[in-house]
């Protein structure tokens, strides 16, 4: 096969296919064969595998698509796997729909099986706003703790997480609507800085005797038939109490004067719907079993 | 050889077609401007008469600066626009790098790179900004100037059709800069490397048809009796991505003055639409157009022969062939149909080997002349680009397998995939390809250091063993943790516990990503000092001996 008109590579002894484009010639060298073999293998590979699965399209006789010899099918492998989960939670989930609080701490299996079902919806449902393991943000509560600013009980749980809090779409939401003080010109903006005083003063933060003795009309024409003449709060409007130490949207003197010129009135959807009652009552004992249920 | 001067008739009918054509969008950019439906079309269109303008009188100083000489001798090679190229090359690759790293930081610190008063720098609208970046300005840039040097050389002619390759040049300019700004102001169609609205893939296809007719025209009047291989894959990745281009952008717009479209296909035919176009802008975009680059500059700078023609037509259509029907591969376990899946899974596979041909061809032609390696870090970059070729070329196949894809799918696994293509096999032929040209091009004796391209070298490589690990330990684990159940059937972690599980793999990302963009700015230094003609670069010599398209006639003809 050598031709005499086509130069020799000096370094492999080779002729070059005789052409040469700025420069560059070619050798001509043989297809490896490790890579033409495996090359084979992996056409093999696919043909077999075509021949096991669903593969060729439109060829006469066959309907949409040749069925493969291992009739596979996704679908309908997904239904059965979605089904089989559903009948293995079936039980256990038809328990915790009847049980009480009383049964659910007693039985462990079913405590089990309601912590581990609350924890996964917990985590994908309600730790965006509350937080991983309900550690809270602004705005957001803690369910970690024992405050409650509704109900703290596995039923009043429930119930919030059924129907939300000013959910105004659902007819059951727990809802009380603080007025915008300032924004709609109920009180000055001196009264409502006096009226901070006089929150201040409820956790003993106050330095303005002054201020608060200001406030003090005001604060029983405005503020006491919801929080309370101590300002204990009151659990049935869920007005919080403001002489302790926690504040959903902050203790400064800033934010307190925002809260009562703005109101904030935070938001919780209904869930009745969104997830089934197992899944609903699940959460109810996960939120109430993470410190402060009642 | 005499010089015959009839080559030096100047024909200045292209110079006055590409004008024509620039006067005519411009007043059709001035009517939508007008009229324009929304604010982003206003936006863009004043772009557009913004760029066009420029062109169009940087044209005409152009050509009454050259009143005295012919700017399209045939007995010349048009260089200028190649160094235009290269310029734009390195000015994109830096961009789109820097937006890569930002991004990169907004994921790995969301509290601190986060600005909610400047929308525009969302990650949302960010993203799309690297991929295109890196992708259309950077790659296309590096694909459209090499393209043209090397179909020059290895034709030995001019390029064909005089002002026109600077339309597609200053065309392709115009619509990396529209569609860039339009991300900004959140102008999207939402199809993955194809984001930009029916009036920039209009456009887009303009250009690109130039593109094409400029390439088939240079062949067309080659003085080389054969078609270099370079060119046949040079040619597939033009004409494949005006096909994919022109397809999966069909759409209708809402307003002929206004910047949204509706797509023609819908549902599971416009997933498998977009994902054949996207499949293969990585196959013919970034795989093709770069082994074009790679046939033409590893045999030129290690001055040996292409090891095997054979290989490489074998090779080159079974890549083409089998590369096309792969794109399902992206939609395992999604509504497609199964059997679409299948096919699409076994054609990867087959597709495993055609893709290491390349690679082969590439490392063999070093056959006498491995040395090089060590004392040639143009050389090293080259070859190692082939090696992340091969793995990535290996990895791709391998997740598109079914069961492999199950866990891979969706992660950052894939991420990873792509940037060991992308950083490694892309960008390493692409450097070390601008790193042949500069001294070529701006006839320099070398490199204006060595020593530069080893530190590119080696903080790059680090930088992308960092991003491709930390990927790879990413992926797998929020893969696991996505699909871990506990005792009791339900799900063992939450979405967000599985992104905590990523923030060091993010921080090790950011960090690869920091390093291969401090290698980027190392190679611009050594570029713009090279074309400057500082240190080693300072003698001027004819670094490519045939320059002249006469002298390179051999005796035979």
């Amino acid at each position: 096969m050598t031709d005499d008109n086509k130069p020799v590579d000096e370094h492999s002894g080779l002729q070059t296919t005789g052409h040469s484009w700025d420069g560059i010639s070619e050798l001509n060298n043989p297809l490896p064969r490790w890579w033409l073999y495996t090359w084979y293998i992996t056409i093999g590979i696919a043909v077999i595998y075509m021949i096991l699965m669903p593969a060729i399209p439109a060829l006469p006789g066959l309907g949409t698509n040749t069925p493969g010899l291992r009739n596979h099918s996704d679908r309908d492998n997904v239904s059965l796997a979605i089904s089989e989960m559903q009948q293995k939670r079936q039980s256990d989930a038809t328990a915790l729909l009847d049980a009480s609080l009383r049964d659910i701490e007693t039985d462990r299996d079913l405590q089990q099986f309601a912590l581990a079902m609350g924890e996964s919806l917990f985590g994908d449902n309600c730790a965006t706003c509350h937080g991983a393991g309900g550690r809270g943000a602004k705005g957001y509560p803690v369910l970690a703790d024992d405050i409650w600013l509704w109900d703290g009980t596995l039923e009043g749980i429930e119930t919030t997480l059924r129907h939300g809090i000013r959910h105004e779409e659902d007819e059951d939401t727990r809802f009380s609507a603080m007025p915008r003080f300032g924004q709609d010109g109920f009180l000055t903006a001196a009264q409502i800085s006096d009226l901070t005083e006089y929150v201040l003063h409820l956790s003993d933060r106050s330095d303005d005797p002054e201020a608060v003795e200001r406030a003090s009309g005001n604060w029983v024409a405005q503020c006491s038939s919801c929080h309370g003449d101590q300002g204990k709060g009151d659990r049935t409007q869920g007005a919080p109490d403001l002489t302790d130490a926690d504040w959903l949207f902050g203790d400064s003197k800033r934010d307190i004067f925002d809260t009562i010129y703005h109101a904030r009135n935070s938001h919780m959807p209904a869930w009745e719907g969104r997830l089934d009652d197992a899944s609903i009552k699940a959460l109810a004992v996960y939120v109430h079993s993470l410190g402060g249920g009642e | 050889m005499v010089q015959t001067h009839a080559y030096n008739y100047r024909d200045n009918t292209s110079l006055y077609l590409v004008s024509g054509a620039l006067v005519f969008f411009l007043s059709l950019a001035l009517l939508i401007a007008r009229y324009a439906a929304d604010q982003a079309m206003e936006v863009q269109s004043w772009t557009f008469i913004g760029l066009a303008m420029a062109f169009l009188l940087g044209t005409i100083f152009w050509a009454s600066n050259n009143a005295d000489r012919n700017p399209f001798d045939e007995a010349e090679y048009e260089d200028t626009i190649v160094k235009w190229g290269v310029i734009a090359s390195v000015f994109w690759g830096l961009a789109g790098l820097l937006v890569g790293l930002i991004i990169a930081l907004q994921l790995t610190f969301p509290n601190i790179f986060y600005f909610p008063e400047l929308g525009w720098t969302n990650f949302g609208r960010l993203r799309p900004l690297h991929t295109s970046a890196v992708i259309f300005a950077f790659g296309g840039n590096v694909l459209i100037a090499t393209s043209f040097y090397v179909v020059q050389r290895t034709c030995r002619t001019r390029l064909a059709g005089g002002m026109w390759p600077w339309f597609v040049f200053w065309g392709y300019q115009i619509f990396i800069v529209l569609a860039a700004t339009g991300y900004l102001v959140g102008v999207t169609q939402s199809k993955e490397y194809a984001e930009p609205e029916w009036y920039v893939d209009w456009w887009l296809t303009l250009v690109w048809v130039g593109y094409l007719l400029v390439f088939l025209g240079t062949l067309w009047k080659r003085k080389e009796p054969h078609i270099y291989v370079a060119n046949w894959f040079y040619l597939s990745f033009i004409v494949t991505i005006a096909m994919l281009h022109i397809v999966n952008n069909l759409s209708v717009p809402v307003s002929l003055t206004g910047s949204k479209s509706v797509q023609v296909f819908a549902g599971v035919q416009d997933a498998m639409t977009q994902w054949w176009y996207g499949h293969n802008a990585v196959g013919f975009f970034l795989t093709t157009g770069f082994l074009a680059i790679m046939y033409y500059f590893i045999p030129k700078r290690v001055n040996r022969p292409v090891y095997s023609y054979r290989l490489s037509i074998v090779h080159f259509w079974s890549l083409i062939f089998i590369y096309i029907w792969a794109g399902p591969h992206h939609l395992h376990y999604t509504a497609l149909p199964q059997w679409a899946q299948t096919l699409g899974m076994a054609f990867s596979i087959m597709l495993w080997m055609p893709s290491w041909g390349g690679m082969i061809n590439g490392v063999m032609t070093l056959s006498g002349a491995w040395d090089k390696l060590r004392t040639d870090p143009v050389v090293r970059m080259m070859v190692v680009s082939l090696a992340f070729y091969g793995m990535a070329t290996f990895e791709g196949p391998l997740m598109s397998v079914r069961a492999v894809n199950a866990l891979s799918h969706y992660t950052e696994w894939g991420i990873g995939h792509v940037h060991s293509g992308a950083l490694g096999w892309v960008g390493y032929i692409s450097f070390g390809a601008l790193y042949c040209l500069a001294p070529w091009l701006w006839k320099r004796k070398d490199l204006y250091s060595n020593n530069l391209v080893e530190w590119h070298f080696w903080i790059s490589t680090v930088g992308i063993l960092f991003y491709m690990i930390s990927m790879w330990f990413a992926g797998i684990t929020e893969g696991l943790m996505w699909r871990a159940y506990n005792e009791f059937g339900f799900l063992e972690y939450s979405f967000v516990e599985t992104v905590e599980a990523k923030h060091i793999s993010y921080m090790i990302r950011a960090l690869g990503g920091g390093l291969y963009f401090i290698g980027a700015v190392i190679m611009a230094y050594n570029l713009c000092r090279t074309a400057l003609g500082h240190g080693e670069a300072r003698d001027e010599v004819s670094a490519t001996p045939q320059n002249d398209i006469h002298s390179t006639l051999q005796p035979a003809e």
